[in-house]
């Protein structure tokens, strides 16, 4: 038998691969690495504060081993052929597979103005060891895109007494997953810790330097950083014929149109019973996608319904946002302690089916969790129950 | 051989839940069950010394409240990653509704 191979060792194809082991699966699993070193975790690349880039490996070493995980780095898969069920390998080798998962992930989305190649961009560990390389001789940064990433580059950046300006194309920042009302807040921190907003921006010009706006204003920088977003790596699967959009196609099983052949994390656009068709972008969607189709590449049919959950850190504030709050019809507010506070989101049939948080430390995680818990199974909360900071939603489950 | 230390009033931690302790330089979680017995493992969750105090407890388990790794406090096994290692725990023990924690 030829194995399972997994294509991408990010935060979901190495999960699935142990996950594999976790189900008592005893056949040959390759995991396909294309950058050096072990699989490490994503998140903390733009969340620490040392002066060298801290990589966190998701395993040890010896893991790979007691599990007979084939780790296979430094290579890159250039070819699926599907007829004959094999992936040629960089390194000149074609890899047979009984199943295939595809877990490529996302590259950062390019800048189009940048022309020349001015801008750096964070996704990889790469990535961050050329960011990271760049801070001490660094006075001014401009971060491009006021999303989660680039806004935790900019508190990054603070911490370090960088200047930062962060140009976004629109009049608010963090537009796609956070609730106006705290992105507010999350804003006026960033002033409040010396970061220029430059709203509505259009970007005119990239030089090595500086950046020139529509409006004809200059913006000097020792660094610029890009982060617009993230783009799913399907290449290969467009390559194999395997239907794609902004991402590979999957259905509930997370497996494509070819009966050997899955895909899951940022780079799938998976059938979900909640919302739809949608790619999910989180480490949270990563692991849970890797654990779930490591089930059903061993055979299960059960439907993947995992909510989406999502966290950021910025300075001494922790966001964390789960379901998809933009999808309900009212909101709720419940204040935590003195400084936190936590947006329940309800239908217009009054069931909860998103919560978002914001305070300092972990102040809000517990409530989160337990909202996720009263999500998941449906639950239509009185309005009294999720507002008083004494009611403990536990009693709710 | 430890000593027991002193670390909170019984009634101060809620049932189903967990309270941070500080001493001497190491942090701790006591957490009081169900059935009002208590139970000490080290503060910090072993993936990324986040507190462990923030969590949910439920059952035998606390999640880290920054990934939702899952730690039986129990027995201080790993029960979901991203929590890979046990967690160290402390035995515990109730006088006059007063809970100690024995330290080495």
């Amino acid at each position: 038998m030829a194995g399972i191979t997994i294509v991408g060792s990010g935060d979901c194809g190495t999960r699935a691969a142990f996950s594999l082991r976790e189900n008592d699966y005893k056949g040959i699993i390759n995991l396909i690495n294309n950058e050096n070193g072990l699989p490490y975790e994503r998140p903390p690349l733009s969340k620490q504060n040392g002066d060298v880039v801290k990589i966190n490996s998701i395993m040890s070493p010896e893991e790979y081993e007691k599990h007979s995980i084939n780790l296979i780095s430094n290579t890159r898969v250039l070819k699926i052929n599907r007829e004959s069920k094999f992936v040629s390998l960089s390194n000149g080798i074609d890899l047979y597979y009984d199943k295939l998962l595809i877990s490529t992930g996302a590259y950062a989305r390019p800048l189009q103005q940048d022309k020349f190649n001015h801008c750096l961009y964070l996704r990889s560990k790469n990535d961050a060891e050329l960011i990271f390389a760049k801070l001490p001789l660094t006075k001014k940064a401009v971060i491009i895109g006021a999303g989660l990433i680039g806004l935790e580059m900019a508190a990054l950046l603070r911490n370090k007494n960088i200047e930062v300006s962060v140009l976004q194309d629109s009049d608010r920042i963090l537009e796609r997953a956070v609730p106006e009302k705290l992105a507010e807040i999350i804003a006026e921190k960033h002033k409040s810790e010396g970061v220029k907003f430059f709203y509505n921006a259009q970007i005119e010009n990239i030089e090595k330097n500086c950046i020139t706006l529509a409006t004809k204003e200059k913006i000097q920088a020792d660094l610029i950083i890009s982060a617009i977003g993230a783009v799913a790596k399907t290449d290969l699967a467009i390559e194999a014929n395997l239907p794609c959009a902004n991402g590979i196609i999957v259905n509930g099983q997370l497996r494509t149109d070819d009966p050997y052949i899955y895909a899951a994390g940022d780079c799938a656009i998976c059938k979900h019973p909640r919302y739809g068709s949608i790619r999910f972008e989180t480490w949270r969607n990563a692991v849970d996608q890797g654990e779930f189709v490591a089930k059903s590449i061993l055979g299960s049919n059960e439907e993947f319904n995992k909510l989406p959950w999502f966290w950021s850190d910025q300075y001494e504030l922790s966001l964390q946002v789960v379901g998809v709050p933009s999808l309900a019809e009212t909101t709720v507010k419940r204040s935590i302690k003195k400084n936190a506070r936590v947006l329940f989101h309800l239908s217009s049939k009054g069931q909860l089916v998103a919560a978002s948080g914001l305070g300092p430390g972990n102040s809000v995680a517990k409530t989160i969790r337990l909202a996720e818990l009263l999500i998941e199974k449906n639950k239509q909360p009185l309005i009294e129950e999720l507002e008083d900071e004494n009611f403990n939603l536990k009693k709710l489950l | 051989m430890g000593n027991w230390v002193s670390a909170c009033h019984a009634n101060e931690i809620d049932e189903e839940d967990v309270i941070r302790f500080d001493h001497e330089q190491k942090t701790y979680a006591i957490y009081r069950n169900l059935d009002d017995q208590f139970f000490c493992t080290d503060g910090l969750c072993t993936h990324e010394n986040v507190h462990l105090a923030d969590g949910l407890v439920m059952d035998d388990i606390i999640e880290c409240p920054k990934h939702n790794g899952q730690l039986n406090y129990v027995t201080g096994e790993a029960k979901r990653i991203p929590i890979c290692k046990n967690i160290k725990t402390y035995l515990t023990k109730i006088e006059n509704n007063q809970v100690f924690i024995q330290i080495d």
